[in-house]
């Protein structure tokens, strides 16, 4: 059986900053990971029903435009909704700590901001996401 | 005297024995490779006459004004919007007591989607990076007590550009303001915005088409607005490198120059009114050289290729603004020390106008605190570094001026492919843009990730970084833009607004130039979002083909 983590890099609303989820994109499927990558322009309910049509493991937001708790919320509550909290929501993009810290205490893992390594997110995924299937 | 290959072969070569060199690698950002030393051997084929000239004159790789600064600094714009036209109006009003010496504006994602802010795809986003404006009510209250006629606007908007540079126009017209006399600039480059930015709307085509009807109808009706900014900002930011920067921005604006001359304009009625914007990113020999390239290659196109007759239209007139992809969220003040030597690479490479990033961009919009220290980080090499005080600094040095020669020779190249595919549009249908863009960015990450560039704060110097406050847009901003729309459809003429949306409807049908049914829809208050919906309609919706 496949055990390569399945990661789901989305890019939730308006914002088409691209560059960070790209480069992350790459850097996980580099390490070895299985990724999907959304395009631009998801809503929270297309980026929900592609992270369980493709049964991925993790889910990761990048949101440059300011909108990070809006999306964060909606999709988490997807999630849910779905039966899928399993499904690790993570992100990146210009968040301020104190967001950071709200965004934590809803249940979303971790953040990483301009200047982290895609070494950061890749030992992350690597020591955080449980493989549904094992 | 040795020759420079001589020097290094013999001297620099012993020396190495006794010190090794440096791990650094010894290139630009864009991998170009650098010398341990530059001579006059490396400007063999150097023509001061040809490749420099003076400043003001072709092919004013020394600068597009004969005086430059010793007349008149560079124009200080800081970008700035945010929440409500109201709160974006005070800080307006702040930036030009301050000092600063142009307005530019930031619009939200919305307006710079067509979406008014009742759209269910602006929730979450209204005021958030920039100000929202959704009809001429909005800009009216943006711009209140401040006189057109007096300040010269930057509005960076793009696929919506038509309709909101009309809304601008007529927010003047009815203060009293004479059009002839208004002096601005639109972006109005949607190229860009399928290469690198990602906020198109329409597909390519009837996108160009759009901005060529500012082409055709701006030069007679706003003589002095720049209506286009042709951009390599967001190539940059995208993750591109100088080199790539330079090619794509001048082949998109050679591309505006061929669209506009297929429609049968006169190039040097247009051409004067083209502007651009460079980015500015950490290496400050190639950043300056960039821009004197950028000048150059230009020039000669327009003089060599397409025949432009009119000095005005060979000269390439600038923006710049220090790279916000540059800056980090650890250690944010170290920022403060990078954006004073980006700012100090546009200045020595002869930029118009300027702005310098806060230093707190990698976490949230601009506090005033740092907004107001980014001005004053241009004050300071105003006005007390010298370095204005004589035109092109750096002319003449063996390194820079062998720079500014090999990017000229790359961007050459780089019009070679784009023409072997068949133009820019064709390029972009292709992935061309995206998948060279997406190569480098991620070349970069790696050199960073692997420690091969050393990023202070990143990968190198790390310490427990200070907090930095922040200030956040307060999310009543939409309930307070929501109410607005809902108050400006109430009370404007519907007949009025119905007659101005049908008549923009039967431009865009017709292919007439749209510039006049924007302006009425302007005057009648139609909506942001009723006005793109039309062009929806008539126009289809671009969606890019996804690459990683």
């Amino acid at each position: 059986m496949d055990t390569r983590l399945r990661i789901l890099i989305a890019k939730p609303g308006l914002d088409g900053h691209d560059r960070g989820a790209k480069v992350i994109a790459r850097a996980l499927r580099d390490a070895g990971m299985e990724v999907i990558y959304t395009g631009l322009r998801q809503t929270s309910d297309m980026i929900v029903n592609a992270a369980i049509q493709e049964d991925v493991d993790a889910v990761g937001l990048s949101i440059l435009s300011g909108a990070h708790m809006h999306y964060f919320e909606e999709v988490l509550a997807g999630l849910k909704g779905r039966n899928a909290e399993d499904i690790l929501l993570f992100g990146g993009g210009i968040i301020p700590e104190q967001d950071i810290e709200k965004l934590k205490a809803l249940g979303v893992g971790a953040i990483f901001t301009p200047g982290a390594s895609t070494q950061d997110v890749i030992t992350y995924l690597k020591a955080n996401v449980h493989h549904g299937k094992d | 005297m040795k020759d420079k290959k001589e020097w290094l072969s013999e001297d620099y070569a012993q020396a190495k024995v006794r010190y090794s060199e440096r791990r650094y690698p010894f290139k630009t950002l864009s991998d170009i490779p650098v010398d341990a030393i530059y001579t006059e051997d490396d400007l063999a084929q150097f023509d001061a006459e040809q490749d420099l000239g003076y400043p003001g004159e072709y092919p004013y790789t020394r600068g597009v004004q004969t005086s430059m600064y010793r007349g008149k600094l560079w124009t200080m714009r800081m970008f700035a919007g945010f929440g409500t036209a109201e709160q974006t109006n005070v800080r307006f009003k702040k930036l030009l007591e301050a000092g600063q010496t142009g307005l530019s504006t930031a619009f939200d994602l919305p307006t710079l989607m067509g979406y008014d802010a009742d759209h269910p795809f602006s929730q979450g986003e209204v005021g958030k990076c920039g100000v929202a404006v959704s009809s001429l009510a909005d800009m009216e209250l943006l711009f209140e007590g401040i006189n057109p006629e007096e300040v010269t606007t930057s509005m960076t908007i793009n696929s919506p550009a038509n309709a909101i540079w009309a809304m601008y126009l007529v927010m003047a017209e009815k203060k009293g303001a004479d059009l002839k006399k208004l002096g601005g600039t639109i972006q109005n480059d949607i190229l860009k915005e399928f290469i690198a930015q990602k906020e198109y709307i329409f597909p390519p085509e009837p996108s160009v088409k759009l901005v060529i009807d500012t082409f055709e109808w701006g030069p007679k009706a706003v003589p002095k607005w720049n209506f286009v900014s042709v951009s390599g900002y967001h190539i940059r930011e995208a993750g591109s490198t100088a080199v790539q920067e330079l090619a794509f921005t001048l082949a998109d604006g050679l591309h505006y120059v061929r669209r506009a001359l297929e429609r049968g304009l006169d190039i040097d009625e247009f051409a004067p009114r083209i502007s651009f914007f460079f980015n500015l990113h950490n290496d400050f020999f190639e950043e300056i050289a960039k821009l004197r390239a950028a000048r150059r290659i230009w020039a000669r196109q327009m003089r060599e290729v397409y025949g432009a007759k009119n000095p005005k239209s060979w000269m390439l007139r600038t923006h710049a603004q220090t790279a916000g992809v540059s800056l980090t969220a650890q250690q944010a003040q170290v920022n403060l020390a990078r954006v004073a030597i980006q700012a100090l690479a546009g200045v020595l490479g002869g930029t118009n106008s300027l702005h310098t990033d806060a230093y707190d961009e990698a976490l949230a919009l601009p506090s005033e605190e740092a907004a107001t220290l980014a001005l004053r980080t241009q004050q300071v090499i105003a006005y007390e570094t010298g370095v204005a005080n004589t035109i092109d600094p750096l002319a003449g040095s063996y390194f820079l001026e062998s720079l500014t020669n090999q990017m000229e020779k790359q961007c050459m190249d780089y019009f070679g492919q784009i023409d072997a595919l068949g133009g820019v549009e064709k390029a972009i249908d292709l992935g061309f843009f995206a998948q060279e863009i997406g190569d480098a960015s991620y070349q970069q990450q790696r050199e960073i990730d692997s420690k091969e560039r050393l990023v202070v704060g990143v990968n190198a110097f790390e310490t427990e970084a200070a907090t930095v406050p922040i200030e956040l847009v307060d999310p009543k901003v939409a309930e307070v833009q929501k109410a607005r729309l809902a108050k400006v459809r109430a009370e404007r003429n519907e007949l009025e607004a119905r007659k101005a949306l049908k008549q923009l409807e039967e431009a865009a049908k017709k292919g007439l130039n749209t510039m006049p049914a924007f302006m009425d829809c302007a005057r009648a208050y139609c909506t942001l979002g009723e006005q793109m919906d039309i062009l929806r309609e008539v126009y289809g919706v671009y969606e890019e083909p996804v690459y990683i």
